[in-house]
């Protein structure tokens, strides 16, 4: 499959940029970002709160597979404008990571094509490192746990 | 065998990461490699196959001798740090847009 998510992170800025072009319609793309349910079965979470308005506030829910609480995550809606664009905070609960300002936008490229542009900005340059490498710190993680698992068969 | 799945799991392990620094500068063979460690040399083996399987070490034919040698590309991508992010969203939005196309409006 082709790469059709890009990510721009400059050296010593504190933000990023994603960018990805969907084949779907823009308001398709939106409703996805809009209906509570959906955003649960694309983000893998559960929505406790969700008031997509100015002034607005939202809160996720992950859990792992059996069940549990793994995090929860919850933000300020700071614009919200169907088929645009949504401005809104992100912050990690009981996490060391500082909160984060995200800028969505969304665009048309043809009736059946458009494009979501997520500018998100941190706290400072070490603290946007940081989270880029969490997946990567976490694929070393499992990679450990496995090993130990197969280990421990062993004897 | 899913151990050997990726890159990361096999530079999770110390000594598969000893053995990357020890070939990054010259080629060597299985021996001249199992000589700088400790463990028994089934073990370094084993290590090797992983490391061969995943890609990140190639090995050249040298008469009788097989050679480990460093691959430079697959170690580009442990360096690409910022790949394992963009593939946790890749994969999100590939399930948006999946979603998507069989979303069925409510009536």
């Amino acid at each position: 499959m082709e790469r059709k998510t890009k990510i721009t992170a400059e050296d010593g800025k504190q933000e990023i940029m994603i960018t990805r072009e969907f084949d779907l319609p823009l308001e398709l793309l939106f409703k996805a970002y809009e209906e509570p349910e959906i955003v649960e079965q694309w983000m893998g979470n559960k929505v406790l709160k969700m008031e997509n308005k100015k002034h607005g506030s939202y809160q996720f829910e992950n859990t792992d597979p059996q069940g549990n609480v793994v995090f929860r995550s919850n933000g300020s809606i700071h614009d919200f404008v169907p088929n645009q664009k949504i401005t809104r905070t992100f912050e990690m609960e009981n996490t060391p990571f500082p909160v984060q300002l995200e800028f969505l936008e969304f665009e048309r490229l043809s009736d059946s094509t458009s494009k979501l542009t997520m500018h998100v900005v941190y706290k400072s340059v070490a603290v946007r490192d940081q989270i880029l490498k969490l997946p990567f710190a976490q694929g070393i993680n499992m990679a450990h746990n496995r090993l130990e698992d197969i280990v421990k068969h062993l004897n | 065998m899913n151990l050997r799945r990726d890159v990361f799991q096999a530079i999770a392990d110390p000594t598969r990461r000893a053995i990357l620094t020890l070939v990054a500068s010259q080629a060597m063979t299985a021996g001249a490699i199992a000589a700088n460690f400790d463990t028994a040399r089934p073990t370094v083996s084993k290590h090797l196959q992983i490391l061969t399987e995943c890609e990140l070490l190639g090995q050249t034919q040298n008469g009788r001798e097989i050679y480990y040698h460093l691959n430079p590309k697959k170690m580009k991508a442990i360096a690409d740090f910022i790949e394992p992010f963009r593939s946790m969203w890749d994969d999100r939005f590939n399930k948006l847009e999946s979603i998507m196309k069989n979303y069925k409006p409510k009536k």
